[in-house]
């Protein structure tokens, strides 16, 4: 049931990944009877940017006459904790769209973007980071899917002051949750005919930790013999990815690592602006900007109104795909690859002057 | 001691790496009577490629006669521990200079390189990562220096396995090794003209631990009120890193975050086979390559002997300064950027083909 659910998932995620190297695709989907059937999403417009954004999805949606109608929930970063109705709603729709929750730094407030993925048990996010045609960059060539073990690690926020000036942060590793990931990482490799899966760790400094990480990635290597696997300390790696950013295919890292990897990556490939992502679990997902979801953005971009809305409306191509809505995914991310190729509008992260609803008219303008 | 670890720093901060634009420099220097006197240094030349590049500089100083003699060490990464009388060697002489160590991935034996920062409380690692004239990269206008934390967070080695399947790793933060650590980046920014001091932290989830250090990067910087200070979460970094280098000028960071950003950020700047940096503490100081010290190279370059020695010769004109030579260090610095500015002499890392043997010979020869 759940195996299927993220199969499909997955399945889903991988047409997106390979369709990105086409400006329109040419394939034909034979919907089920009932499929069209307007499906409910709990939607989290958040703090800073995030109204904006989600706000551009909503306007792209409703142009399309997409088969999607939005639950919202008025959710800050400051919160103590989830509200009420949320979390129930996600588990009757399955499946979220979010801008970003600001958590404050310091102080005793959690984040509730952590919250949520562990209430949720999302514990695979992923992000693709890939060079889009028309944006250029300082890299050329990649293609890189970071996927990030979501829930353990160091972002368990287990810590404590042990005497006043010494505190004791917990980074804590299963093999229950690095095994998952790592059969995560290589299903999706697998599905979406990717031919190399790199487990990225510091293991030689954490040896039990790490250690731990990497002996799963070992086994579940073995199950997949025709995918090369390899691991690289995370020190070289960084290095790595600004040197050569070609040999790398999939990723598979534990919580901190993933973090800073895929913002890195997709700060390569042109800005965690424009890179899609989600996060998966056995039963929910929650889709939001690929990289960098808790980063709701500056003052400025939210007085000008110049958020770029690229990273959540091809994110929300990537929901279509899991609702199985697949024209309407093909469409969405036809549209946004057309406006992004052009050059035309672009917003202030990728060099151009335009507002967030500038470009939400330009991609409206380019559907077919 | 507290004047000398003034003098100390007052050698090692001397603008490691000026950017050279005139092949020779116009600056007097005035020796003390006795300042001649030749100094020795404790020489690890290491795993893999160590002896390789140490090798490279011991040929260098004996072609410049510099006053310097090395007392050398076998020591391999595969050790239990840091063999006792390299040890008093390194106390004694208060100057080391090594190759990489080879960490073991997993295993029981820990990191040799750790092991001697930590005996030899070697707090502050710096690396300046500068585009150097003549190696093109994609990067330009980068300056920065990484000054990270060398002895505690997640690199201090607390592991545990609480119970089989689940390992419990230890991040400790303390306030006295975040204030030095803090102290020693604004210091430096003050001593070298530097105009900002970023700090690179998680504390938005890790808020007792990053918060703890936020706090005392804080107090630091209200005692030099004439450079800026700013903060900086680490994910948003690595993009920033990536997309807007020149964003950056002394960054100051805990243990992890200040391994992967020194990495990438001599990735930008040219790679980590030319970055020079090092290692000091109160009373001693390490030289060896800046940013992924342990990394000793992969079979092939040891075979063929194509390891690129630039990174420890760099290095080795920022050690010549600290053991107050200051015309030796000059002349070698400007043998090597002449070197790599004429772009006919350089290793696989950098373009070209070269062994060692021929960039240490081109270097001799642009000797004055």
């Amino acid at each position: 049931m759940s195996r299927r659910q993220s199969l499909t998932l997955v399945k889903n995620l991988g047409r997106f990944t390979t369709g990105s190297k086409n400006q329109t695709r040419s394939v034909t989907y034979m919907p089920r009877p009932g499929d069209g059937k307007p499906r409910p999403v709990t939607l989290i417009p958040g703090d800073g940017v995030g109204p904006l954004v989600t706000n551009a999805v909503e306007q792209v949606m409703e142009a399309m006459h997409a088969p999607v109608y939005f639950e919202p929930f008025d959710v800050h970063g400051d919160m103590k904790s989830l509200p009420e109705g949320l979390v129930e709603s996600i588990k009757k729709n399955k499946v979220c769209l979010k801008g970003g929750l600001k958590t404050p730094v310091g102080g005793g407030v959690s984040s509730l973007n952590v919250n949520l993925r562990k209430e949720l048990d999302l514990f695979a996010s992923l992000v693709n980071c890939f060079n889009l045609p028309g944006l250029a960059s300082r890299h050329e060539n990649v293609d890189i899917v970071v996927i990030r073990e979501n829930t353990e690690g160091e972002y368990a926020g287990l810590e404590h002051e042990v005497v006043p000036g010494v505190v004791e942060s917990l980074k804590v590793i299963t093999k229950f949750c690095s095994e998952r990931i790592a059969k995560y990482a290589f299903e999706y490799a697998y599905l979406n005919n990717r031919k190399k899966v790199t487990a990225v760790h510091k293991a030689n400094i954490m040896k039990l930790a790490d250690g731990l990480f990497l002996e799963s990635c070992q086994e579940v290597a073995k199950k997949y013999p025709s995918i090369a696997y390899n691991e690289i300390i995370v020190d070289n790696c960084c290095m790595q990815l600004v040197a050569r950013p070609e040999q790398f295919d999939v990723m598979v890292t534990p919580n901190l690592y993933g973090n800073l990897v895929a913002n890195t990556a997709a700060g390569i490939a042109g800005g965690t602006g424009v890179m899609p992502g989600g996060n998966v679990g056995a039963e929910y997902a929650v889709f939001e900007q690929g990289a960098s979801a808790g980063n709701v953005g500056k003052d400025t971009t939210e007085e000008q109104k110049n958020a770029n809305p690229v990273a959540l409306l091809l994110s929300s191509a990537m929901m279509l795909r899991h609702l199985q809505f697949p024209s309407f995914a093909d469409r969405l991310e036809t549209a946004v690859k057309r406006v992004i190729a052009e050059g035309k509008c672009r917003t202030e992260d990728l060099g151009g002057k335009s507002t967030t609803q500038e470009v939400v008219d330009a991609v409206i303008s380019k559907l077919d | 001691m507290a004047k000398r670890s003034v003098s100390i720093l007052n050698r090692l901060l001397a603008n490691p790496s000026s950017p050279f634009t005139a092949p020779t420099r116009s600056i007097t220097y005035m020796p003390r009577p006795g300042d001649g006197a030749p100094r020795t240094v404790t020489l690890i030349p290491g795993d893999g490629i160590g002896p390789l590049v140490t090798g490279a500089v011991e040929q260098v100083f004996e072609a410049m006669h510099a006053p310097v003699h090395f007392e050398r060490y076998e020591v391999r990464g595969n050790m239990r521990k840091v063999p006792e009388e390299v040890m008093e060697s390194v106390k004694r002489n208060k100057v080391c200079l090594k190759g990489g160590l080879a960490t073991p991935v997993g295993g029981g034996v820990s990191s040799l390189n750790m092991q001697l920062r930590k005996e030899l409380d070697i707090f502050a690692s710096l690396v300046n990562c500068i585009n150097v004239p003549g190696l093109v990269t994609r990067h330009e206008n980068v300056d920065i220096v990484v000054i990270r934390e060398n002895t505690e967070g997640e690199y201090a080695g607390l592991e545990h396995e609480v119970v089989p399947g689940v390992v419990e790793s230890l991040k400790v933060i303390t306030k006295f090794c975040s204030e030095r650590i803090a102290r020693y980046a604004f210091e430096y920014a003050y001593l070298n003209n530097r105009k900002k001091v970023t700090a690179v932290h998680k504390a938005n989830i890790m808020k007792l631990a990053d918060g703890l250090f936020l706090e005392s990067c804080r107090e630091v910087a209200k005692a030099y009120p004439g450079i800026t200070y700013n903060e900086i979460i680490v994910d948003n970094c690595c993009m920033q890193l990536v997309a807007k280098p020149e964003q950056f000028d002394v960054m100051v960071t805990p243990n992890l975050y200040g391994n992967l950003i020194a990495n990438t950020a001599a990735g930008i700047a040219g790679g980590t086979g030319v970055m020079p940096g090092g290692n000091v503490g109160a009373e001693h100081a390490i030289f060896e390559q800046g940013a992924s010290a342990g990394n000793v190279g992969n079979d092939k370059i040891v075979e063929q002997k194509k390891a690129n020695p630039v990174a420890l010769l760099l290095s080795s004109a920022m050690m010549l300064k600290h053991l107050q030579f200051p015309t030796f260090a000059d002349r070698l610095e400007v043998a090597v950027k002449q070197v790599i500015r004429e772009g006919k002499w350089r290793t696989k890392d950098l373009g070209g083909d070269c062994t060692t043997q021929e960039v240490v010979d081109a270097v001799i020869a642009a000797l004055d």
